[in-house]
């Protein structure tokens, strides 16, 4: 069964101009990323964890290269259309969660889909679909600020999921929660992962990165080492073989 | 185009969010549209009342009146000279102009001759000497008793018309019909009471007495002729220039006037006078839509400056809009929406509030009712909204523009 291709990396770069002097906050980078995939970005603060992230999320553009999303170009496409990427293609999760300061979990989630031009029922419904889905069901009408950091980031999540993007890129999510709250938030990952999302989670920490399975490297913006993490690879493949 | 209508759908139901949840903010922002669309509605509602009773008291005089007074120019007053009508030039053109009617001469008494007593109450007010045809041109007709008629102007009666208010004003108790009051040292019978007019310009239209031409004229002794004021009736009004020209060369030959003589007098048609009421009336809704105009202005860069705050303030939610894939126009239309609705807001606080004081201003100055045309409401919401729009596409434009990364890493 050969693997199916949803983002190609080619030599891509990110160069930053501060003052007179050059800077590249990311280098040659090669990368392909496969349908389920589950992978984690390590390297040391400073490395170009959050440039690469951006850059996959169209959030940002590289100075040089060339990134293909699902085969197409995105440096062909306009302003519009990267904003349709970013809705239908990517769910970003953030370190600090981004939610929208006013708006209930309820709204936040339901937010990127206005952007889709869906009906407020219709909205609604998935939404909520989503909140059941990290078991904030009771936490709807909420504003961000009557929320703990771990259910603000499974709002988070929530809204980066209730489009049904292609890939799922989370910077840092546990960088602000506790431990337990990370464990929770990385079980939910893994329930991702077997439901057949692609993931891409960046994190400082050993844990989280052994249960990914395929872990990329960075230092000072180049790509250091890409490989697949065995234990975690098998103990997921018996596991499908379990559920079958 | 649906897609089109989603978006605003969805532009209002935010913008309303956005506006409702800062309600003192916004409300401070739009103050400037508020005053602006209060006081052009204030001002509107109390000229167009006043313009709408004007017009309705003229129409009440018809159009095919016709007025004559005496006229001295400037100069000639200076010297001390003062032109006339007289009773002489009253008889000339009520049996030599054919095709009027109702030719009525008027005298009015001022001063000492204007005092008026009654019981050891004593006051003054608009007396006026006329005849019995007074009441069709002037459309004072008699509430209670009646009107003087031709006999008693031939035969001198001391007999008074009055006006409401002078019943209050000399605080006359009981019937007021057959008790005397005294005008100018005489005794005069009450024998009508005329309707009640109101205010207008806050002048009290119901304070005057009536009496009988012959009675006021002898009343003011014989020793000089009084200027008096002829009113009458255009029988045809495609007549009128015709009858005006007779009555023009009738005065002229009366006065022996030179060829090169200015008239000294006046020949007015109530068509005029309601033709420069017009015209006062939209030179100042000219002059007052420049001042509501600089107010508009005003208020509307107040409205962008708040604004710009808003989207610098409001940068990240922004970036984060975009992250989740609002795109330009998606932002663009949001931040515009709101500049407009919350103009609109801000017109119908103004409606509601400048209703109310012009309505306080009619109210308090005795005025008529103070009335909205709709022009006035569709040119407010109009204004407003274009403001808004104007004033709203410069921070729309900046919020658009926001670069998604730089916008989500802005502290
Ligand atoms: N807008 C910018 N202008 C100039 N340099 C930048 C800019 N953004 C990032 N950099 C630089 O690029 C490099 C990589 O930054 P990046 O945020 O990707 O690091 P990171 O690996 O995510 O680090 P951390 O683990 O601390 O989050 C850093 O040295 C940073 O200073
Ligand atoms: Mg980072």
């Amino acid at each position: 069964m050969s693997k199916q291709t949803i983002i190609e990396l080619r030599n891509i770069a990110k160069h930053y101009m501060m003052g007179s002097e050059g800077f590249y906050a990311l280098e040659g980078i090669d990368l392909d990323i496969y349908l389920n995939d589950y992978i984690a970005i390590v390297g040391s603060s400073g490395s170009g964890k959050s440039t690469l992230m951006n850059l996959l999320g169209c959030l940002d553009y590289p100075t040089a290269g060339e990134y293909k999303l699902k085969g197409t170009d995105v440096a062909t496409l306009n302003e519009t259309a990267l904003a349709g990427i970013r809705n239908r293609e990517i769910g970003f999760i953030f370190q600090n969660f981004n939610l929208l300061p006013r708006a209930t979990a309820l709204q936040n989630v339901m937010q990127p889909l206005i952007y889709r031009g869906i009906a407020v029922a219709e909205r609604k419904r998935r939404a909520q679909d989503a909140l059941e889905m990290v078991s904030l069901q009771d936490r709807m009408a909420h504003v961000p600020n009557q929320l703990s950091g771990g259910q603000r980031q499974r709002v988070a999540i929530a809204r980066a999921l209730v489009t049904e993007p292609a890939i799922l890129l989370a910077d840092e999510p546990t960088g602000n929660l506790d431990s337990s709250t990370t464990t929770e938030i990385m079980a939910l990952f893994d329930k991702l992962h077997g439901n057949g999302q692609t993931l891409i989670v960046v994190t400082h920490e050993h844990e989280i990165a052994e249960r990914c399975h395929r872990v990329i490297t960075l230092k000072d913006g180049h790509l250091m080492s890409d490989h697949i993490n065995q234990v975690s690879a098998k103990l997921s493949s018996s596991e499908a073989v379990a559920h079958v | 185009m649906s897609n089109l209508k989603f978006k605003i759908i969805e532009g209002t139901r935010s913008a309303a969010h956005s506006i409702f949840a800062h309600g003192f903010r916004s409300f401070l922002t739009t103050l400037g549209i508020i005053i602006g669309v209060a006081s052009v509605i204030a001002v509107v509602s109390v000229v167009q009342g006043f313009s709408a009773n004007i017009t309705q008291q003229f129409d009440g005089m018809g159009t095919n009146v016709i007025n004559i007074e005496s006229y001295t120019p400037r100069e000639e007053r200076l010297q001390g000279v003062r032109a006339k009508l007289t009773y002489d030039d009253y008889l000339e053109i009520k049996y030599r102009v054919p095709g009027i009617s109702n030719v009525t001469p008027t005298v009015r008494m001022w001063g000492s001759n204007a005092l008026i007593t009654y019981r050891g109450q004593s006051s003054s007010s608009m007396i006026v000497g006329t005849a019995s045809t007074y009441q069709k041109l002037n459309t004072v007709y008699p509430e209670r008793g009646r009107f003087f008629n031709l006999s008693d102007d031939n035969s001198r009666r001391r007999v008074a018309v009055l006006g409401p208010s002078i019943i209050s004003k000399l605080d006359i108790k009981g019937d007021p019909i057959g008790q005397h009051v005294g005008v100018s040292g005489e005794w005069f019978k009450v024998i009508g009471i005329a309707e009640k007019r109101g205010k207008l310009f806050g002048f009290d239209q119901d304070d005057f007495i009536l009496l009988p031409f012959s009675t006021t004229k002898a009343l003011l002794g014989g020793a000089q002729e009084p200027d008096i004021t002829i009113s009458l009736q255009i029988n045809e009004p495609s007549q009128l220039e015709q009858v005006k020209q007779h009555i023009k060369n009738l005065l002229r030959r009366n006065h022996r006037l030179s060829k090169d003589a200015a008239d000294d007098f006046e020949i007015a048609t109530a068509d005029q006078m309601l033709d420069t009421f017009d015209a006062i009336v939209g030179s100042t809704t000219l002059v007052l839509g420049g001042i509501v105009g600089i107010s508009l202005l005003v208020g509307g860069i107040g409205i962008m400056n708040i604004m710009l705050v808003s989207v610098t303030e409001r940068t990240r939610e922004i970036g984060i809009q975009k992250a989740l894939g609002a795109t330009r126009f998606d932002i663009l239309l949001q931040f515009l929406i709101e500049a407009v609705f919350l103009c609109l807001l801000g017109g119908l606080i103004g409606l509601i509030l400048g209703f109310g004081a012009g309505s306080l201003i009619s109210t308090l100055t005795g005025l008529p009712a103070a009335t909205v045309p709709a022009w006035a409401i569709i040119l407010s919401f109009g204004f407003s909204a274009g403001i808004g729009l104007i004033f709203g596409i410069i921070p729309a434009a900046k919020a658009a523009n926001l670069d998604p990364i730089d916008a989500l890493r802005y502290e």
